[in-house]
């Protein structure tokens, strides 16, 4: 009897089993099926064919390659006449992590349950920062563009909001895991809602906010030089400028694009090493 | 003793926590005011056209018809937006214009503002609070009963121009034109264009009325006007949404089946030969360091604007960052469940499909379910620059600098787009991995 049953157990396991996998094989091919239909169609919506790009791939970098070789005295010139530009590149990424920063953080305390200074304004705040996010960097740029004219400003205001929208989210989740002890205890002896907020969360949660308030400057870093590039000052513009130039003078580009690689990669470096001492001084 | 130690240390303490309290805050102010020169805050205000503001916040919820006559071939032109997309058919014109076109038309601008477009290329405006402006043509030169020396702050007054810009309405008077502008709450011919039979009729009269035009059947003719219209081009803004989409979705999982082998080689549990190991790692680190703007510009000199170069732009940059991010997993898994798995004497391939792969599923699709969201909103950006998708008519709309109605529609449905992928992305992620985000 009992020989039956586990039998019968078995069977029924593999039927899932078989099951199960048939499910799974089904789904997976599938996604297989749209994404090599999906890269079909790019492929035909394009200027120039995936294999008749392929092989032409390198030709860029060559090109650059053999612009510069000949020149490569003149590349500490370059250096120097495009460093005010990545200056201007770090600086917009600074100054729009540091105000979208500062923004997230009332943003967060308005939008955690528990913190909120108001409840109504929860909803709407949280609604706020969806939007915040949402926006493209260059939506907003392009916009600023047309009416402040090119530079660094429209660039950064872009980004600040974004930065706000998406640290916003981040830093109220760190919030709803705050302690919320100490804002009890502040507001027994009378702290009004700023004190009990400067007092009580913010120290606790402040290691946190750092640590993704760096990860944003580095990604900030990268947007700033991309939006350069459609009109917003720093060394993006700069590449623009020394991409039309055309054949024969990429040697331009060719310094650009080794300062640009060098920051990132000196950025990406730092803020790895912060986040790394932060997290093992004992932030969360 | 011990204590007065502790108070001085406590002491010490406090001392340094107020400087720093104060310090930080110093830092930041120092900084932003070197910034506020850095980028020329000041100069910034003289520069900004505000201007170029108002134009664009009331193209953004309004629209102007326009009443043109050319003088020298004696036509009157009636359109939306000034645009021959916008024209009215021959013989038909908005009922706010009265009169005969061969001697005199009345444009009632609304709110007691009314131009006449007198014959002889002479014009006469009745404006309300004020009373009648009139101006005629001498030679090459304006001549208006208006005081040069002391005009209204609505009008301008030049040798060769006369320019009226009420609340109401704008008019404006040369040798060659004379223009009236009506402006209208809303988005113009969004639905038909005014060559359309279906323009102006409501949905229930297209739903359930008669049949409107006698070669096509209504919602069949309907949804063929309304998706070709030529002004919003809906058809083409749904393929651009489309591209974006798509790039944004092969860019991803393209990214992922390429960075999952990469992962197995530079996570250190599984791939014991350091030279490989440190190779692959400098790979990756590479690849994130050159930034997708570089990648775009590389790849869109091989392969032409479009949306294929968008989506291996996408497809390289995020192969760097999720590398990393997957190899981080992986070494992070638990040993015993492979232990367990090779216990029953599973080979290799057997234990890495039932010992690794059900520990790291949950954790790689939570990432490449994550930054769909953020790939969506660069495919907008990269197709800006390689030339494709939502990102392109967006820039497009904005570098003409004129349909700042349609770069709101846009915007706005990038921010849709954006925030259904948020919710798509996390409800995928609710459902396979159970549990809440």
């Amino acid at each position: 009897m009992s020989d039956i049953s586990t039998v019968t157990i078995q069977s029924d396991y593999m039927e899932m089993v078989k099951r199960k996998r048939l499910y799974g094989g089904a789904m997976l091919a599938f996604f297989a099926l749209i994404f090599v239909s999906g890269f079909m169609l790019a492929d035909s919506r394009n200027a120039g064919g995936f294999w008749q790009g392929i092989p032409k791939v390198f030709d860029f970098p060559k090109d650059v390659w053999k612009d510069t070789l000949p020149k490569l005295d003149q590349l500490p010139g370059h250096f120097n006449t495009y460093f005010p530009s990545l200056i201007e590149t770090i600086n917009i990424a600074a100054v729009s992590t540091l105000l979208g920063t500062i923004l997230a953080i009332f943003l967060s305390l308005f939008a955690t349950r528990g913190l909120a200074k108001y409840l109504f304004l929860i909803g709407p705040t949280r609604r706020v920062m969806d939007t915040l996010r949402a926006f493209p960097e260059i939506v907003i740029a392009l916009v600023l563009i047309f009416i402040l004219g090119g530079g660094p400003v429209p660039a950064m205001i872009a980004i600040a909001f974004h930065t706000a929208g998406s640290l916003g989210k981040l830093f109220s989740e760190v919030n709803e895991n705050a302690d919320l002890k100490p804002v009890e205890g502040l507001s027994s002896v009378g702290a009004t809602w700023t004190q009990r907020m400067w007092f009580g969360v913010i120290p606790q949660v402040a290691p946190n906010y750092f640590s993704y308030a760096i990860l944003r400057f580095e990604i900030n870093i990268r947007a700033s030089a991309i939006l350069g590039f459609v009109g917003a000052g720093g060394i993006g513009y700069e590449l623009k400028n020394a991409m039309s130039w055309g054949q024969g003078k990429y040697d331009d580009a060719a310094a650009i694009f080794i300062l640009l690689f060098a920051t990132i990669v000196f950025f990406d470096q730092l803020s790895s090493h912060l986040r790394d001492r932060l997290i093992s001084k004992g932030g969360h | 003793m011990a204590t007065v130690d502790m108070f001085q240390n406590a002491d010490r303490m406090f001392a340094r926590k107020r400087w720093f309290g104060f310090a930080i805050p110093a830092v930041i102010f120092t900084y932003l005011v070197y910034v506020f020169f850095a980028f020329d805050i000041l100069g910034l205000a003289e520069r900004a056209r505000m201007d170029n503001a108002r134009v664009l916040v009331s193209d953004m919820y309004s629209h102007k018809v326009q009443v043109t006559r050319d003088t020298r071939k004696g036509t009157i032109a009636y359109s939306v937006e000034g645009e021959r997309k916008g024209a009215y058919p021959e013989g038909q014109r908005p009922d706010w214009v009265s009169g005969d076109e061969a001697d005199t038309i009345s444009v009632d601008l609304g709110g007691g503002l009314v131009a006449h477009f007198l014959p002889d290329n002479a014009l006469r405006v009745d404006v309300p609070g004020f009373g009648e402006i009139t101006a005629r043509m001498e030679g090459r030169a304006v001549t208006t009963n208006l005081d040069p020396e002391n005009l209204p702050e609505w009008a301008s007054l030049s040798r060769t121009r006369l320019d009226l810009t009420l609340p109401d309405g704008r008019v404006t008077f040369t040798r060659n034109k004379t223009e009236a502008f009506n402006f209208f709450f809303g988005w113009e011919l969004f639905f038909y264009t005014l060559d359309s039979p279906y323009h102006a009729k409501g949905l229930f009269s297209i739903l359930f009325g008669e049949q409107i035009d006698p070669t096509r059947s209504n919602i069949a003719g309907a949804w063929h006007d309304f998706w070709h219209n030529p002004m919003w081009r809906h058809s083409e803004v749904a393929w651009a949404i489309f591209e974006t989409l798509l790039m944004a979705f092969l860019g991803t999982m393209g990214a992922a089946m390429v960075a999952l082998p990469i992962a197995f080689l530079a996570a250190k549990n599984f791939t014991p030969l350091a030279p490989i190991r440190f190779a692959v790692r400098r790979v990756l680190d590479f690849i994130r360091g050159v930034d997708s703007l570089i990648f775009t510009i590389i790849l869109s000199r091989a392969f032409g604007p479009g949306v294929l170069t968008g989506t291996l732009a996408i497809l390289i940059t995020d192969t760097g960052t999720f590398g990393k991010m997957f190899s981080e997993a992986l070494e992070n898994v638990d040993k015993k469940q492979i232990e367990g798995v090779e216990s029953t004497g599973a080979k290799t391939l057997q234990r890495y499909r039932f010992g690794v792969i059900p520990q790291v599923t949950p954790i790689f699709l939570s990432q490449v379910l994550f930054s769909l969201e953020s790939s969506t909103r660069s495919a907008t950006i990269i197709g800006a620059i390689t030339g494709g998708g939502i990102g392109l008519l967006l820039t497009q709309a904005i570098y003409t600098q004129k349909d700042w109605e349609e770069v709101t529609y846009y915007i706005i449905l990038v921010i849709l787009l954006v925030m259904l992928m948020d919710q798509f992305s996390g409800w995928v992620r609710a459902k396979l991995i159970g549990k809440k985000t």
